[in-house]
């Protein structure tokens, strides 16, 4: 019976991972395809390694898998965010069909956010 | 081959996509999020590996590759945010 679990959630697991992979093949732009990796890809791992909690049910094994899935929890939003920053302070262009960046324009030549600065003018000499 | 051998082997399939953006690129953080995929398939195939071996301690491998992905991410975000500025 709980092995049935275990089987639905590595399967849950591995069909999100394979939805990220399609994602950052086919998605049109950097953009896209991190939206497609870090949500769909955290939730794949994180699946798979529930089931690993679920199969073994002794406490050292939950305890390893859920810290890891609580650190791939913390982690892959501030890596992606890290990323995406780079990437757009890199210059790297989102798709045609973008009809709305609300960043275009306030991020100055020193990687300040200007709306940060103007509260703060201090803070920033 | 049972359920768990032909997810190992559907996991592996994912690869050859994000091997795919990482060569193809076209930009480095492309190559990076291609880098990011590959490892986050890495840790799930240990975690798998440690479901169908019966050794636990491939878990341990698991969290150590989130680990090193996690600060190779940063890592290369902060190289290429460094880059963008003029490299000062």
């Amino acid at each position: 019976m709980l092995l049935w679990l275990v089987y639905i959630l590595v399967l849950g697991g591995v069909f999100f991972l394979f939805i990220a992979a399609i994602g950052v093949a086919r998605m049109p732009d950097l953009y896209n395809r991190m939206h497609a990796t870090s949500k769909a890809g955290t939730l794949g791992v994180g699946l798979i390694l529930l089931a690993v909690a679920v199969f073994y049910q002794e406490l050292s094994v939950a305890a390893r898998a859920l810290s890891a899935l609580a650190f791939i929890i913390l982690t892959a939003p501030v890596a992606a965010h890290a990323l995406g920053r780079a990437a757009y302070l890199a210059g790297v262009k989102p798709c045609e069909e973008t009809y709305m960046d609300e960043l275009a324009g306030h991020y100055r030549a020193n990687h300040r956010l200007e709306s940060v600065e103007k509260k703060s003018p201090e803070s920033h000499p | 081959m049972s359920f768990l051998e032909a997810m190992l082997l559907a996991l592996m399939l994912t690869l050859p996509f994000a091997i795919y953006r990482l060569v193809r690129g076209p930009s480095l953080p492309d190559r990076v999020v291609g880098l990011d995929l590959i490892t986050s398939v890495a840790v799930a195939l240990a975690a798998l590996y440690a479901l169908l071996s019966g050794q636990t301690a491939f878990l341990d491998v698991a969290i150590a590759l989130a680990l090193f992905a996690f600060l190779a991410t940063l890592g290369l975000a902060r190289y290429i945010e460094h880059r963008a500025h003029g490299g000062d």
